[in-house]
């Protein structure tokens, strides 16, 4: 068995990861090695399959060819040297999956729960801890993105920088070893981005691991230990930022950032 | 119109309230798991779920309870009449609820599910504590639509023998031969009760009004 957790391996690793949608290949075999306490940024034009990539990595999609092990341990899927998989049982699927968390584009908090019962629910509903000990936690976990006094209000009374927040909050608050945000920064209002790269970059600097994708060259640049882009389902590039960006500029990436981001973001980094 | 007569009138009312309230609350269990049934990728539960909502909707409510009430005691079943009436006006709504509820459910955004699978949520949990209570929230003002329809509605039940307010007001009618002053009083009775109900659905809509701000 590898349900032995490795604390010092990486914290995921994707190898040869496909994905078909019925006749629509996404990912062509993706290689991608996640090391722990880092943050790893996927960047990539619209349609690349960074979402997806990500979504197979939480096992929302599931791939249909490779591996990918979290902490060493295969997520959903074992495969034999002759490529014939495996579905693992259930509950080495939800052991291995806890191990996740994960934060969207569209926040998805459940709109009839405050934002403490946001971030409580599965303390209470799966962890089965009593209330009391739940929302102390629950607290603990808003006060880290700022929003305590924001406890008793529902998503709808809240913006979209104070809601990813709580999103964030939530994915926090079963002590995920690994954090997956899809473009946590795209539906908002430019005004109200930073405050969530704020925490994030807080995040980062603690320690956690996190994969992010984002149209947030900035951020990639700066928090991103490492970069990998994406073009047609392929990691093109995959390093330092400084080797990603620097120059020479690999022409699929500087036709990407010239493209596909605001005008005068290729200068920026 | 004596007092007496008119004490009549509301324990009919109430008799009507109550035998609604009673369908409604049914009404709302049998349409969840018809509902449940009809949603369900599985044809064994599927079809028949179908085929419920599409009889119980295509055929009058008075056919329903004349064919419910004669056909009980074919299956030796000699119930009170009362119960026919209330299996029939249960039955008619949950068709109706089922549907209401299918269209709550599909409106439930798929992310909030994703949402729920990520921190661990069984199946069982995310029905209990994010589908049904978003796609409840989402079907209310539709519930409260319904809750009037049977409520007016139950002036059929008279065709098995049940004395309600409609059946009520037409026995004192004929015995005292003042039909008007008593159907007035019967539309009267009915207007207040479905006001209340509509004025209540009013003010959970608000209360639920600041989560959706
Ligand atoms: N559920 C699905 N069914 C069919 N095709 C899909 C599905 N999800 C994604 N795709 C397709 O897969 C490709 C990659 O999509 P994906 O969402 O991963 O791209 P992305 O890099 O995240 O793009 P964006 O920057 O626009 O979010 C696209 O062509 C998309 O149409
Ligand atoms: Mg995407």
């Amino acid at each position: 068995m590898t349900e032995v957790s490795t604390p010092t391996g990486p914290a995921i690793v994707v190898k040869g990861v496909s994905k078909r949608f019925g006749d629509l290949e996404v990912l062509h075999g993706i290689d991608l090695r996640i090391d722990r306490g880092t943050t790893t940024c996927l960047i990539g034009p619209s349609g690349s399959g960074k979402s997806t990539l990500l979504r197979c990595i939480a096992f929302l999609e599931e791939a249909t060819a490779g591996t990918i092990l979290v902490d060493g341990a295969p997520l959903g899927f074992t495969e034999g040297p002759d490529g014939a998989r495996t579905r693992l049982p259930a509950p080495s699927i939800r052991a291995v999956r806890a191990k996740i968390g994960m934060v969207f584009q569209q926040f998805n908090l459940w709109p009839h729960m405050t934002a403490l019962g946001n971030v409580c629910e599965a303390l209470r509903t799966v962890r089965r801890l009593p209330r009391k000990e739940a929302e102390e936690r629950g607290m603990a976990q808003l006060r880290k993105v700022g929003l305590e006094n924001r406890a008793g209000h529902y998503p709808s009374q809240l913006s979209g920088g104070q809601q990813q927040r709580v999103a964030i909050a939530r994915a926090l608050a079963l002590e995920p070893e690994i954090l997956l945000f899809d473009e946590p920064t795209s539906s908002l209002d430019p005004e109200l981005t930073g405050e969530v790269l704020n925490v994030m970059r807080a995040l980062a600097e603690d320690g956690m691991s996190m994969v992010v994708v984002t149209h947030e060259i900035g951020f990639a640049a700066t928090v991103g230990r490492h970069i990998a882009f994406l073009d047609h389902g392929r990691v093109l590039l995959d390093g330092p930022p400084e080797e990603v960006f620097g120059a020479p500029r690999h022409p699929r990436l500087e036709q990407f950032l010239e493209t596909y981001l605001d005008r005068g973001a290729a200068t920026l980094v | 119109m004596t007092p007496r007569l008119f004490e009549l009138m509301l324990w009919a009312a109430g008799a009507t309230v109550l035998i609604s309230a009673v369908s409604i609350l049914i009404g709302l269990a049998i349409g969840f798991l018809v509902c449940a049934a009809r949603v369900s990728r599985t044809r064994w539960l599927s079809t028949p779920a179908a085929v419920f909502v599409s009889f119980f909707r295509g055929v009058p409510l008075l056919v329903q309870l004349l064919l419910i009430y004669n056909l009980l005691p074919g299956f030796g079943l000699y119930v009170p009449s009362v119960v026919a009436a209330i299996a029939g006006l249960s039955l008619c709504t949950a068709a109706y609820q089922a549907e209401n509820l299918r269209g709550g459910f599909m409106s439930v955004p798929k992310g909030l599910l994703e949402a729920a699978d990520m921190v661990g949520l069984s199946p069982w949990q995310q029905m209990r504590r994010i589908r049904a209570p978003i796609a409840l929230r989402l079907t209310l003002p539709a519930l409260i639509n319904e809750a009037i329809l049977i409520l007016k509605a139950s002036s059929l039940i008279s065709v098995v023998g049940v004395v309600e307010l409609t059946r009520m007001a037409q026995n004192l009618a004929a015995s005292t031969y003042r039909p008007l002053l008593f159907y007035s009083v019967a539309g009267g009775l009915y207007l207040v009760i479905n006001w209340l109900v509509a004025g209540g659905g009013s003010l959970a809509e608000r209360m639920l009004k600041k989560e959706r701000a």
